[in-house]
């Protein structure tokens, strides 16, 4: 079974993260509002939205660093609230902040997770070497922490979350600070992890990382879900693309807009946002529509519906620090 | 294996990463190791003359010299618990905690090893301050029971330090504040009878000196390694220990367990 169907089929499966009605309050100001979550054995859930929405606030209950105020949880089958100690032997947190030990080597790093997850010496020697290798750091094994690379040191962490063979991994906002290349490897090796059984909660603002990897995605906005779905489910409760066309002067602005009522224009940028379904034969349409009428376009922008659209469509408001997208999609701002 | 059996594994896990980290962070270390050994010159050498001329003894350099002994191992013990305070906010302001307390370890067991870690440290602080101590002449009237009982007062008094020092470490917001709170301990080195007599002070300060905690301990280890008398200093260094260790160990495993209320950043 894929990892697709696996989702499709999450009631029927033993779900890894199962959250109900999450509250967390830090004094007057409500972080967690009624969350509920579920994630199936062997999927991969991303927690998406902005800053301050609450991604760490539930990660940090879900692993048992801090407790929740109402809602119950259990994770691979165990209660968050009455057996923290039956999670935590099941689980693998790798947080926002690198939880690795900057005094020692990454083999003896490693080895101290071995020994607290009480694997005994061979057992130990046999698993730090393997994910020396799975995690490319065999050549920087002996080295001192300081001579690592942010990206190494990332993998690092991963591997020393992984040592202990967890069956549920949380993610806090995993690629932050990398760089592309590191973040795809960071990637495949999340996917490498779901598709062997493990069940991963990731948080992101990467609106292209929870795309890329998630199973399902619920979008977190000021403590309350907002939307849940596959990335599929939620790209189709938008509206579809469009096209932005930019002009010289505003009167070619003003007739491109009498000749286009259904597009919005926008003065202070002289464009204008037609909506497009993305299909080349409709731009050539709008295109040649445009030329027939000698109305000049300097430039144009295409727009695929993402996941930032969901979060303008679910929230109403726009992501802010977009991250790196595709170069296409990342002209002017919508309104 | 049982839960005992588990803790003493991963208290003996944490003891082997504080000593990595002793290694490791050399500067550190040798600083702690070091200062006792240079105040000991600096008194000895620079001030040493002119304090043993007051203590009445015919060759005053060397009278002092058997005078302040005690004194700066008590330094040695308080230059020591500095580092720890150093180590654990190290620990608690970095993400490696957050990994320990999601982890099924004893958590008892990272504070356990910043104790028994800096243990090892102060003993080892102790021999060589001891071994510079000889070197420069100290002349000791105590045989082996007396010295045995000088390092277990010693022990004692160091263990009471290192909870009140760990406490000191998870109650700082930052590792600065970690390295200067202990700070204060030194200042009570010298309003006690660590480095002169306390009946050489005026009123207030000297009735201040006699009654805080590092008077009883200077004076029991002087008594236990010169002729000098102990009298009832000795119960109340033991009774001083234990309750700083029992007080600072309450407050310290009170703070550990406290979850963080607030998300950081």
């Amino acid at each position: 079974m894929t990892r697709k169907q696996k989702a499709m089929t999450s009631l029927s499966a033993a779900p890894g993260i199962v959250a109900r009605d999450v509250c967390k309050s830090f004094g007057n100001h409500l972080v967690l509002d009624k969350v509920n979550l579920t994630a199936a054995e062997g999927t991969i859930l991303s927690l998406l939205g902005p800053n301050g929405a609450g991604k760490t606030t539930m990660v940090r209950i879900l692993s048992t660093l801090i407790s929740a105020d109402s809602g119950s949880m259990r994770i691979a089958g165990h209660d968050v609230g009455t057996e923290p100690d039956g999670v935590r032997a099941v689980i693998g947190v790798t947080g926002q902040f690198s939880a690795v030990d900057n005094l020692l080597t990454g083999t003896e790093n490693l080895r101290l997770m071995a020994d607290l997850r009480h694997l005994g010496s061979e057992a130990g020697r046999r698993r730090v070497m393997e994910l020396l290798e799975q995690f490319d750091l065999i050549d920087a094994a002996d080295k001192p922490l300081s001579t690592y690379s942010g990206g190494m040191r990332r993998r690092l962490d991963l591997a020393m979350t992984l040592v202990g063979q967890p069956s549920v991994i949380f993610l806090d906002e995993p690629t932050t600070g990398l760089d592309p290349r590191s973040r795809r490897t960071m990637w495949q090796i999340i996917r490498e992890l779901a598709s062997a059984g493990v069940t991963i909660l990731l948080t992101t603002q990467y609106l292209d990382e929870a795309d890329q990897l998630s199973d399902q995605i619920a979008v977190l906005d000021q403590g309350r879900i907002v939307a849940e779905g596959t990335p599929a489910e939620l790209k189709g409760r938008i509206p579809g693309g469009h096209v932005r066309l930019y002009f010289a002067d505003p009167h070619l602005l003003h007739s491109a807009s009498e000749l286009l009522p259904a597009a919005a224009p926008d003065q202070d940028q002289l464009a204008l946002q037609a909506p497009a379904d993305g299909t080349v034969d409709s731009l050539r349409d709008l295109l040649n529509e445009l030329h027939e009428a000698h109305i000049a376009v300097e430039r144009l922008t295409i727009h695929t519906p993402d996941l930032d659209d969901v979060f303008l469509a679910v929230t109403g408001t726009h992501v802010i620090g977009r991250p790196d997208e595709d170069p296409i999609t990342q002209g002017a701002p919508q309104r | 294996m049982t839960t005992l059996a588990y803790t003493v594994s991963d208290s003996r896990t944490m003891l082997r990463r504080n000593l990595k980290h002793q290694l490791r962070y050399p500067s550190m270390t040798l600083m702690l190791v070091g200062l006792p050994i240079v105040l000991l010159l600096l008194f000895v050498y620079v001030f040493g003359g002119q304090l043993g001329a007051g203590l009445g003894a015919h060759d005053g350099r060397s009278a002092y010299l058997d005078y302040v002994v005690p004194g700066v191992l008590l330094v040695t013990v308080a230059s020591a618990v500095q580092g720890t305070s150093i180590m654990v906010a190290m620990d608690m302001t970095g993400g490696i905690i957050d990994r320990f307390r999601t982890m099924a370890i004893a958590r008892a067991s990272v504070l356990t090893g910043h104790v028994l870690g800096s243990l090892i440290q102060v003993l080892v602080g102790l021999a060589i301050l001891i071994g510079v101590a000889f070197g420069l002449g100290f002349r000791s009237t105590g045989g082996p029971i007396e010295w045995l009982a000088a390092i277990g007062m010693l022990t004692l008094f160091a263990f009471a330090l290192i909870w009140l020092a760990v406490a000191l470490g998870l109650a700082a917001k930052s590792v600065e504040t970690a390295s200067n709170t202990p700070m204060i301990l030194f200042l009570l080195l010298f309003l006690g009878s660590g480095f002169v007599p306390t009946q050489t002070m005026p009123g207030g300060l000297r009735q201040f000196a006699e009654y805080q905690p590092l008077t009883p301990v200077a004076d029991t280890v002087r008594g236990l390694l010169t002729n000098a008398a102990i009298g009832d200093h000795a119960i109340a260094a033991i009774a001083w220990s234990i309750g700083i260790a029992l007080a600072a160990y309450l407050w310290a495993t009170r703070l550990y367990n406290r979850r963080r209320a607030a998300e950081p950043k």
